[in-house]
């Protein structure tokens, strides 16, 4: 019998996928902060619907339950994309999108470690194209908004859709800044113009630009807990800086400026959440480059050529499809063979 | 000096160790096992040899049950080239040769020699030599009597590793990293007998004529280090120190780190002028020269969950059950024992299994020093595997293809390449068992070829089978032909049928001969499809031949197996049967006259014809060496078309030659 090594020192799959939602909390918590309770809401909804699919699906998979559920990877799923979509959506809105991302993105392809696709990516590509106007209706940051929703409100509209009597839903929610740029460069609105609007921030959209930093400095801690490499985010966020550098060069009238793409949408999330998911991923540190540059220019073409106002779920999917080449022609060079 | 050589100089200094891509850091545990000397063993109450303690051929037996020993006596010896000899490692008596489980991953047992000590430890006569300044052949020739294998742990003779017809060697390097945790045989073997190391890489260099020597060793061994940097002062031996990173003892992993050279896995370092010793290994070379000591004993770590882990000198053959006696014995909740270290060692059978060249550790094991791996996940595609590995492999595609047995794209991923280190399994988060994977797919792969090899070599056969058949059809036509003719011819002479049967005897005992020349020629150039015949039958296929051919009856299918060796064998059957004529043409000369020039020219056209259709075998058989090596179902097809293709060249010379003959005859 030979079974050496006899020892391992390895993080376990649980203690990873914990450090990820522990790398979360940040921006979970700004989130709140800036957009009210009601993401809480939706976080407990997609968690609990994970949940419970996972063990439904791997009860009829015939796999045990206990270690699956308890490797966190559904939970991960759940969150991402809870915290993809708008805040202020109704409830079934999470729970179609969390059940459709672990029955069929994830389980039905085989389980932890044989989803081709993002799962979350997935169940966010099939909310956006099935419900457009939810998907796209965002309220604007509260700590700003001039109309406040007491958490007792959002909680109601989550689940009744209901607003309190003297509230309109147009009052609550506004376009997001990648949403609204494009409009207005449609009505041939020149980006000075553009940018005095309420809604922009200091470098990104206003009040999701610290969302964004938060995300960064969640990412951070995944990179100095050597759970992500450096590849895949710098890659990503080089590629947006570049795409927007180059037409910002040409044209700065008609483009916006680097900063404000990095800091807009969804970059700095999925540079650090969304990209960096291994299964669906590329595994060669050369592979990991290319893809998410493929990654971050596709991102950038579709929030400025696209119809949808970000790309990222786009992206990254038609990114996993380009996995398996990826991988194959990034192999490394083996020791001792050919340079 | 000019400057450049000065520039060179630096940078070489400032590129003191090339780092490796990947491997792990590894919690050292040497501590444990490194803190007293190295302690000698008493006597055990038997010693039993296992002959297989070496990678290579099974030694004979020199010894049998009930003969007396001496110590250092050669009781078995090397057989074939790859093989180490074995010696008694105490006197005493041969008790038992027989079966015998062994310290092997197989747990298998195998042929043993078992000795009971007479208790005196009594020296056979040593012969020491002068390693300084004797015939460097002559030294190297020896060592096959000496029983040195390298003791890193792989226990390859270590004598095929000095031969002379090796590629030049300009660089030595002794391997003293030690890189696995637990053991501490080598760092114990350098602090304490660092004039015996360093004598020995003097013995390896003067043996290799290598220029330039250097011995890493890890970081982690501050004292060795010190205590070899001592020794080596007024030497051109150079102490490189190398950072303690797990798998720095893989020989191709430490020539990288001393010299930057990659040496590929499918390759020896020899080619590149370099060669590998461990520091033990050395330091045995210099004993047995020296002092005339052949490989009796080695320094074993004996550690784990032992009451009091230490190296011990021990006699190869000891029990494994005193080595754990002398550190103390073992823990109460020892499970099981490893040989080698936790990375790359294995299970051993039992407490009963014997030190052999190959034991540099043992290490006693229970539940709590060495967990039991969790449930194996499924693998997420971290590629922290592929990280770690230090030939820059990618263990998650390899994992995948094994697991699938889907060998062929396993191979093009570079599995052989694999050094089964175990790196790639120590940080998987999913504890996927990935080396297993990879030893199944390793073996898969080499089970199909053989079989592969097996079937090639079966249709072959058949084949020959099928011809031989056909060939034995028209010869028993021939044969029919023959006789009919011969009846008419005896009619004519109006001879009796009794003397030609006595000459028949003669020559057929000169064909013999003949043929057994012929054999003994050519036996070293056996062709491939030829090699699982018998001699008789081969000589048999050829007579067959050589008689048709002789008749002139050759048809034009004839696909025997054609090379020069065949072609010596038919131009000596050529030879007996004219021998043979000869005899006939002296009983029949007195007879009638008539028939003499008949048989003359007859006899004359058949030589010729048999020694032209030897010429043009010899060519074909030439061309076909020539035309190249490379095996493979193409060149198997090619080898066929040309023996058919020699084979219709042959008959047709043959005919002509017969023709020529007719018509000479009939002028």
């Amino acid at each position: 019998m030979n079974r050496s090594p006899y020892i391992t020192n390895a993080p376990s799959v649980s203690s990873i996928m914990l450090k990820v939602l522990l790398a979360l909390l940040p921006g979970i918590f700004v989130y709140a902060w800036l957009y009210g309770g009601g993401i809480l809401i939706t976080l407990v909804l997609a968690t609990a619907t994970a949940l419970a699919t996972e063990a439904i699906m791997l009860k009829l998979r015939r796999r045990p339950v206990q270690p699956f559920l308890s490797d966190y990877s559904a939970v991960i799923t759940a969150w991402l994309l809870a915290l993809a979509i708008p805040p202020l959506a109704p409830w079934w809105l999470i729970v179609v999108g969390v059940a459709f991302a672990i029955i069929i993105a994830k389980q039905l392809y085989g389980g932890l470690g044989y989803n081709p696709f993002n799962p979350a990516m997935v169940g966010y590509a099939v909310l956006l194209i099935s419900f457009p106007v939810i998907m796209t209706k965002w309220p604007a940051a509260l700590s700003f908004a001039e109309t406040k929703l007491s958490f007792m409100d959002q909680f109601n509209y989550i689940f009744s859709h209901a607003l309190p009597a003297n509230i309109s839903m147009d009052a609550v929610t506004s376009a997001t800044p990648l949403d609204y740029l494009k409009t207005q460069l449609k009505l041939n609105q020149s980006m000075d113009t553009i940018q005095v609007a309420p809604i922009f921030g200091v470098f990104g959209a206003k009040g999701s630009e610290f969302v964004a930093l938060a995300y960064l400095a969640g990412g951070a801690f995944l990179w100095q807990q050597r759970i992500i490499t450096w590849h895949l985010p710098t890659a990503f966020l080089g590629a947006i800086a570049a795409m927007a550098g180059l037409f910002w060069m040409i044209d700065p009238s008609q483009f916006a400026n680097p900063v404000f793409h990095l800091f807009s949408g969804a970059s700095i999330f999925a540079a650090f959440f969304i990209l960096t998911d291994p299964i669906s991923g590329p595994t060669t540190p050369k592979g990991k480059l290319y893809f998410a540059a493929g990654a971050g220019v596709i991102t950038y073409l579709v929030r400025v050529y696209g119809g949808y106002p970000d790309g990222v779920a786009f992206a990254v999917i038609f990114m996993n499809i380009c996995v398996p080449l990826i991988d194959m022609y990034t192999q490394p060079r083996v020791f001792g063979h050919k340079k | 000096m000019n400057a450049p050589i000065n520039i060179a100089g630096l940078l070489k200094k400032t590129k003191d160790v090339f780092n490796f891509h990947g491997g792990v850091h590894l919690p050292e545990h040497k501590a444990q096992s490194n803190q007293l000397p190295i302690g000698q063993l008493p006597l055990p109450d038997q010693l039993v040899l296992p002959l297989r303690q070496h990678i290579g051929n099974m030694p004979k037996v020199k010894v049998a049950v009930g003969d007396h020993v001496l110590k250092g006596q050669l009781i078995a010896e090397a057989e074939g080239s790859v093989s180490a000899a074995i010696h008694a490692p105490t006197s005493g008596t041969i008790a038992a040769i027989a079966d015998a489980v062994l310290p092997h991953p197989s747990g298998l047992p195998d042929r043993c020699i078992t000795i009971t000590p007479d208790g005196n430890d009594t020296w056979i006569e040593r012969h020491p030599q002068d390693w300084r300044k004797g015939d460097v052949n002559t030294l190297v020739n020896s060592l096959r009597l000496s029983g040195i294998v390298g003791l890193g742990g792989a226990a390859f003779p270590t004598q095929i590793k000095l031969r002379s017809n090796r590629s030049p060697i300009h660089t030595l390097v002794i391997n003293a990293a030690e890189c696995e945790p637990y053991i501490t045989c080598d760092d114990m073997l350098m602090r304490e007998r660092y004039d015996q190391v360093v004598h020995g890489i003097e013995v390896a260099q003067r043996l290799l004529g290598a220029k330039n020597i250097m011995i890493g060793i890890e970081d982690n061994k501050p004292e060795a280090v010190k205590a070899m940097q001592a020794a080596v002062e007024n030497t051109d031996i150079q102490v490189k120190v190398v950072p303690t990173v797990y798998p720095s003892g893989d020989a191709r992993r430490l020539v990288y780190l001393v010299l930057g050279k990659e040496v590929p896995q499918n390759k020896r370092s020899t080619e590149f002028g370099v060669q590998v010793f461990n520091v033990a290994t050395v330091l045995a070379l210099y004993r047995y020269f020296e002092f005339g000591e052949p490989a009796i004993s080695r320094i074993v770590s004996m550690t784990g969950n032992v009451n009091q882990a230490q190296n011990f000198e021990v006699l190869f053959g000891t029990p494994l059950r005193h080595l754990v006696k002398a550190a103390g014995g073992a823990k109460a909740d020892t499970s099981h024992y490893i040989m080698g270290g936790p990375m790359m060692g294995f299970n051993l059978p039992s407490e009963d299994v014997p030190i052999t060249k190959a034991a540099n550790c043992i290490i006693a094991a229970s539940s709590t020093l060495f967990e039991p791996p969790p449930p194996a996940m499924p693998c997420i595609r971290c590629s922290r595997c592929a990280d770690a590995c230090p030939v820059s492999l990618q263990p998650q595609e390899l994992y995948w293809f094994a697991k699938s047995d889907n060998f062929e794209k396993a191979q093009d991923y570079n599995l052989f390449d694999c050094i089964e280190c175990g790196a790639c399994s120590y940080v998987c988060p999913s504890d996927i068992p990935l080396v297993q994977y990879y030893r199944y797919a390793k073996s898969e792969v080499i089970a199909l070829d053989k079989a592969q090899e097996a079937a090639d070599l079966a249709r072959e056969r058949n084949e020959f089978r099928l011809a031989r058949i056909e060939r034995e059809k028209q010869e028993r036509t021939a044969k029919h032909a023959a006789r009919a003719q011969g009846a008419k011819a005896a009619k004519v002479a109006g001879n009796s049928d009794s003397k030609p049967a006595a000459t028949d005897k003669q020559a057929a005992i000169a064909a013999a001969i003949a043929r057994a020349k012929a054999q003994k020629e050519t036996d070293s150039a056996a062709p491939k499809n030829t090699t699982e015949m018998s001699a008789a039958t081969k000589a048999e296929i050829a007579e067959t031949d050589s008689r048709r051919v002789a008749a002139g009856l050759t048809e034009e299918k004839s696909p025997a197996a054609d090379n020069d060796k065949q072609a010596k064998i038919v131009a000596a059957i050529a030879r007996a049967k004219a021998q043979k004529e000869d005899v006939s043409k002296v009983s029949v000369s007195g007879d009638d006259k008539t028939t003499k020039p008949v048989v003359d020219a007859d006899r004359q056209a058949k030589i010729d014809a048999a020694i032209k259709q030897a010429k043009v075998a010899k060519a074909e058989a030439g061309k076909e060496k020539t035309s190249g090596n490379n095996d493979g179902q193409l060149m198997v097809d090619a080898d066929k078309q040309a023996k058919i293709d020699a084979a219709i060249k042959r008959a047709k010379a043959a005919k002509s030659a017969a023709l020529t003959a007719k018509n000479k005859e009939d002028n």
